[in-house]
């Protein structure tokens, strides 16, 4: 019988050579992909303790393995920018996607460790197979109140579908800051709006 | 002239002089203006009282919904929300006729049927379990969905964040409101009272994500606002306006 789960292992070991590096998420059709994520993420969160009494590095930590990967903070960094990117140069874009993700990142972390077992409903997509760019949308239900709308956007990359825009209730996380950019790129120029993201993200995480 | 006519016209007519003044001040204070924001010509104006309510938020409002929310166990909590989310579906239900949505009309008087008997008062929602799902209406998203503009954002004391569209929707939201129209006036209070409670309560765990995302918390709570009402007036599908550069 002891060699039974050694088999199991052998058996494992093939199947990821096989199957693993090619059928991970490059494959996955968006709604299903979002689904995944958000059903491995939420679980972690649902059992781990640590996490809903806030503990902040333990959900960064989530956040990094599980959901940026499949993020692309570069488009989110020109969509929030919008007319007012062309002015970077290449070297301030790669400095403002960096801060960018970070800023997001920290939000996205602290809703989560706010994630108090609310239903989450999906919603099927209607896609054709040749479709590059989708919208997902999800659901938070929660008693007492209206259901509040999770939408994802997405676009397909060489690597797989990467979530570029997501919306809460109609409000987008990364488009809101577009005035708010610009009146800052306005007033003290791209570099200025680095120096503000920077300062930012050296304040400690709200409480 | 009955006394409750004339208690009604006297609320039109408080309700419509609000309305002219906060016109009127957004006029006069375009003059002070101090971003080129076109949304927010009043933007001096607006900070000002941002800061006002920021402040008495802090003070009062929010340390007594942090109380009330640490105190009560969440099936209660639940209950009053949902209780004042019944008062609320009959004026939704009316806003949804408004717009010309006969048939979510029907489902939210439907709402109010079955949660005020079934639910106890409106206690329990048992109307979402059984298919009638909650909509969020008011008059300002009725006069949007007739085609009548945002116009400029104002940031009112007390209020909050509207447009120049939706205060006028507010006054009409508030001569509508049946808590208000309570007679008995301690219980009258004592409910509105609760509801501000409530609903700031409810609003505690996206206070901390606002906080950790705004760079500018005052526009930040601005753009998410006028992004939130253009959703609400296409129920929940605007035509998409985000353009790559």
């Amino acid at each position: 019988m002891k060699r039974i789960p050694g088999l199991f292992g052998l058996l494992g070991l093939c199947f990821s050579v096989l199957f693993g590096p090619s059928a991970g998420a490059a494959d996955l059709a968006p709604d299903v992909l979002v689904k995944d994520v958000t059903s491995e993420v939420l679980d972690i969160v649902r059992k781990d303790k640590d996490i809903r009494n806030g503990n902040t590095p333990k959900v960064l930590e989530l956040v990094e393995t599980k959901v940026v990967p499949h993020f692309n903070f570069a488009r989110m960094t020109r969509l929030a920018l919008g007319r007012d990117g062309k002015q970077a140069t290449p070297a301030q874009m790669a400095t403002l996607v960096e801060e960018f993700r970070t800023l997001l990142v920290r939000t996205y972390s602290k809703a989560l460790s706010e994630y108090r077992d609310q239903e989450i409903v999906f919603r099927p997509l209607k896609m054709s197979p040749a479709e590059t760019d989708v919208k997902v949308r999800t659901e938070i239900r929660q008693s007492g109140g209206k259901p509040v709308q999770l939408d994802y956007y997405l676009e397909k990359t060489a690597a797989g579908w990467k979530v570029y825009d997501m919306e809460v209730g109609g409000v987008s996380l990364v488009t809101n800051y577009r005035s708010s950019f610009s009146q800052e790129i306005r007033a003290n120029g791209i570099d200025g709006l680095i120096r503000s993201l920077q300062a930012k993200n050296k304040t400690e995480p709200a409480k | 002239m009955t006394k409750v006519q004339d208690m009604k016209r006297n609320k039109l007519r408080a309700g419509l002089r609000s309305t002219l003044m906060v016109l009127a001040m957004s006029g006069l204070l375009a003059g002070c203006a101090t971003s080129g924001n076109p949304k927010d010509p009043v933007e001096g104006f607006n900070r000002a009282m941002f800061a006002f309510n920021e402040g008495l938020d802090a003070a009062i409002i929010k340390p007594v919904a942090k109380g009330y929310d640490a105190v009560l166990p969440t099936p209660v909590r639940t209950g009053v929300t949902n209780f004042f989310g019944n008062i609320a579906d009959f004026f939704i239900g009316v806003n949804n006729l408004l717009q010309g949505k006969p048939d979510q009309a029907v489902s939210d008087l439907g709402r109010v049927l079955v949660n005020s008997t079934i639910g106890i008062l409106g206690i329990f929602d048992v109307a979402t379990g059984a298919g009638l799902e909650k909509h969020e209406e008011d008059f300002g998203q009725t006069f949007g969905r007739w085609g009548v503009g945002d116009g400029a954002y104002v940031v009112l004391p007390f209020f909050g964040p509207r447009t120049v569209r939706d205060t006028a929707g507010l006054v009409l939201d508030s001569m509508a409101d049946p808590v208000a129209d309570i007679d008995h006036v301690p219980t009258r209070n004592v409910l509105l009272a609760l509801r501000i409670v409530d609903t700031r309560a409810d609003l505690l765990p996206a206070d901390k994500v606002i906080e950790e995302a705004a760079l500018d918390k005052y526009s930040y709570i601005r753009d998410g606002y006028l992004q939130r009402r253009r959703n609400l007036v296409h129920d929940g599908n605007p035509p998409r306006e985000q353009a790559d550069y």
